[in-house]
């Protein structure tokens, strides 16, 4: 048992960290400390420079663009990434379909989707969720049926993420209408453009649209868009989910953001002085920041397991980050929150395009704070890892 | 970056393991516990054969050389299987006293007999108004001749009735609260002027009240410098709150499974109450509690060699306020899960809750250590 990093690692660091500084635009930096949304210029300028550098799809095998590098460095850079901060590569395409192209696709398909991923030349969404199917997803709706070298698809997918911005879509499709549940589930690419599909936006709470629904009326799409097999479109998609464990605690947004709170503590003043003298405020900023010490140290355990016995058996350390990870994020908005008092309320009824300058700082926090309560209900909520940990780690 | 132990490592591990697991269950502890000053010697005898009381000695001094791994990989083991005997007064504290400042003659004459279990040690460090402050400290030590006399009260001395010789704290100048003036003395416990008024503790350990009246003893009883001790006692102290939190995670994997295992075979309304999703979900968040608590006992046994004896401070503050929180929240729903049972006295469990209360309140409870990282400017 070591628990340090080694030299090479430390050095390690330092050149990611250095690269970010001289690569990443200033202004998109800003705006994401800030808690603006990025414009999707601003979002595919960066992932390019990124591709440039060799560390656009730095996860993927080495034959397919990716960089060989350790989990303890996968984990140095995702941290200085998150925490410089910059914007994370796009995860449907990066994270999601690419492992599953690259896993289950055959070499057309490998050739055609692959680089135009690792560019962005290619925005890719995912088609997952629908109206009726959220933590049930295995009771999905939407049909494709086979006519001719055709795949017919008619439905609806929602909580589309960024699909205004998307070129692809990735979608779990029943093919077998007679199957059972998980078993009549098939994975198809097609384009955003095709004839037949609809995007129609979703306002959430904070005011913003990151989220869309997407319907699908008779949508023709090519049979060769078919991934891997007909009707084991399920294996597929858990394999998708399960890829990304460790990105999903989120250290490096958090630590981030505690930094800001501390700076903003530092200013906003409460009976006279500054917040961060409130020996309360202090106290409880401590317990978040011991909170996501003990994360950041499991998830480091993760990392070393998966370098060290390699990604096949989950960790049971794994199921934590996700419930802490979550539950951290939203603690931090709760703090700045708390730190800027009244100021949380004026609206910003142009949404965050900087026009309101009397709301440089606050204006992101209060749709901050109501954007994160998201992060305990994707990606599985918590209540269904809670099932996960007593049904796989405690045997219940 | 290794979370994994070594082969040495894992060797230790299987040892303790095997000993404890032989000669360590809940009925046999009953009686070590009715045993004088409420522990086994033949347990003692058996922990110093298999040379884990020689464990983190240099071997220049008869010892293993072993580091906070090992002594990490020893405290869970001891709390997996709700240990009495004095390991942590005697090793880690006593031990860390010796190893850290004691001079080659202090080293000769009391490293030999801890190391062969023939002497135990006890940590007289407790006022009865000190709480957790460290340098509050009103017991007297006061020049006489070349050697010092000693005067004062120190309550709840772990070990106090058995140990052979007392570490004590007390004042060589200054006022209660200075950080200056605080030295560290060897005390033979049956030194005339000493009398104790031993008693078990919530935990089913035993524990002294000890007074000191005109204690004389000589020039070198002191361990290290008589009049500067303090940075000295919140190195040993912060070794002692890093061993409790392993301590801590094993009681609380400990607890955890025993629960577990529970409610799979606790039958109401015709099926096992593991069935019921309310109590999978508090089962499923007693396991992020400890495993939460599990990285940051880790990260204060990392903490123990960092150069700066403030970050040091720090980490492990951090780290016992996590131990705290989790030991808090697992050992109260362990006792809610088992329901009625784990209210009595007859079942294990309730021993693990009582154990693990009475962690949270040593060296420092959660409020005690949060005050102290929010103060010193956080963690990050």
């Amino acid at each position: 048992m070591d628990l340090a990093f080694t030299k090479e690692e430390q050095a390690f660091r330092e050149e990611v960290r250095s690269f970010f500084r001289d690569n990443v635009p200033p202004d998109t930096r800003r705006k994401l400390v800030e808690g603006r949304h990025l414009s999707k210029d601003e979002m595919v300028t960066w992932w390019r420079i990124l591709n440039k550098k060799g560390w656009g799809v730095s996860h993927w095998p080495k034959q397919y663009g990716g960089t060989g590098w350790t989990s303890v460095q996968h984990y140095i850079f995702n941290e200085e990434l998150q925490s410089y901060p910059a914007p994370q590569p796009l995860a449907f395409g990066v994270s999601m379909v690419g492992p599953v192209i690259y896993t289950f696709g055959n070499e057309e398909q490998k050739k055609k989707y692959l680089p135009r991923i690792a560019n962005v030349d290619d925005w890719w969404c995912q088609g997952f969720s629908e109206p009726g199917s959220g933590s049930d997803l295995a009771s999905l709706k939407t049909k494709a049926e086979r006519k001719g070298d055709k795949w017919i698809i008619n439905g609806q997918k929602t909580w589309t993420t960024l699909a205004q911005h998307a070129d692809m879509i990735f979608c779990l499709c029943r093919t077998d209408p007679s199957a059972k549940k998980q078993m009549g589930i098939s994975f198809i690419v097609f384009s955003m453009k095709s004839k037949g599909v609809t995007v129609r936006p979703i306002q959430t709470i904070d005011g913003g649209h990151e989220v869309n629904e997407v319907f699908f009326d008779d949508v023709e799409v090519p049979v060769e868009n078919l991934i891997g097999e007909e009707n084991k479109g399920w294996d597929y998609a858990k394999f998708l989910l399960g890829n990304e464990r460790t990105g999903i605690a989120r250290v490096g947004v958090s630590k981030e953001r505690l930094r800001r709170i501390r700076d903003l503590a530092g200013k906003v003043e409460s009976g006279g002085k500054p917040i961060i003298q409130d020996s309360a405020f202090r106290e409880k900023l401590a317990a978040c920041e011991i909170e996501l010490k003990a994360l950041e140290l499991t998830q480091l355990r993760v990392v070393a397991d998966e370098g060290k016995h390699g990604k096949g058996k989950p960790n049971p350390a794994s199921s934590v980050l996700k419930i802490k990870g979550s539950e951290i994020q939203q603690t931090t908005t709760e703090l700045l929150m708390e730190v800027i008092g009244p100021f949380a309320a004026p609206y910003d009824v142009h949404g965050d395009d900087g026009s309101n300058e009397a709301m440089e700082w606050t204006a992101q926090i209060a749709p901050s704070y109501f954007n994160n309560r998201k992060v305990s209900i994707y990606g599985g909520s918590n209540e269904i890892q809670r099932n996960i940990i007593a049904k796989a780690v405690l045997g219940l | 970056m290794d979370f994994d132990l070594s082969e040495e490592q894992r060797l230790l591990k299987e040892s303790i393991d095997g000993l404890l697991t032989d000669s360590y269950d809940f009925e046999q502890r009953k009686k070590y516990m009715k045993e004088k000053g409420g522990w086994s010697q033949v347990v003692w005898g058996k922990l110093a054969e298999q040379g884990l009381l020689g464990l983190p000695f240099a071997e220049a001094d008869g010892g293993f050389g072993g580091g906070g791994v090992e002594t990490m990989i020893v405290m869970e083991a001891l709390g997996k299987a709700l240990v009495l005997e004095p390991y942590l007064a005697t090793v880690v504290i006593g031990g860390g006293f010796l190893r850290h400042a004691g001079s080659d003659a202090q080293k000769a004459a009391h490293v030999p007999g801890i190391i062969d279990g023939s002497k135990t040690l006890a940590f007289a460090q407790l006022e009865k108004n000190s709480r957790y402050d460290l340098f509050d400290v009103t017991t007297a030590a006061k020049k006489k001749g070349n050697g010092w006399v000693i005067d004062g009260e120190k309550f709840v001395v772990l070990n106090g009735e058995n140990a052979e010789t007392l570490i004590v704290t007390a004042r060589t100048k200054g006022d209660r609260r200075d950080k200056t003036g605080i030295g560290v003395f060897l005390v033979p416990a049956n030194a005339k002027g000493v009398t104790k008024k031993s008693y078990p503790t919530q935990d089913g350990l035993h524990a002294a009240d000890i007074t000191f009246t005109g204690v004389e003893v000589g020039a070198d009883a002191a361990i290290g410098n008589p009049e500067d001790g303090l940075a000295l006692i919140e190195r040993v102290v912060d070794e002692a709150r890093v061993a409790l939190c392993a301590e801590a995670v094993g009681l609380m994997d400990e607890s955890l499974k025993t629960t577990v295992e529970y409610i799979k075979t606790r039958k109401q309304f015709g099926v096992a109450i593991g069935s019921f999703q309310s109590l999978q979900h508090r089962a499923s968040d007693m396991f992020v509690a400890a495993e939460q608590a599990r990285s940051m006992s880790m990260f204060a046994t990392m903490a123990n060699d960092f150069e700066s004896a403030k970050e040091r401070s720090n980490a492990i503050a951090a780290a016992k306020v996590q131990i705290g929180k989790s030991l808090k929240f697992v050992g109260q729903q362990s006792i809610q899960l088992h329901g009625g049972i784990g209210m009595t006295m007859e079942a294990k469990i309730g021993h693990y809750f009582k154990r693990l209360t009475m962690i949270e309140n040593s060296f420092g409870d959660t409020e005690y250590h949060q005050r102290r990282v929010a103060d010193a400017g956080g963690l990050i």
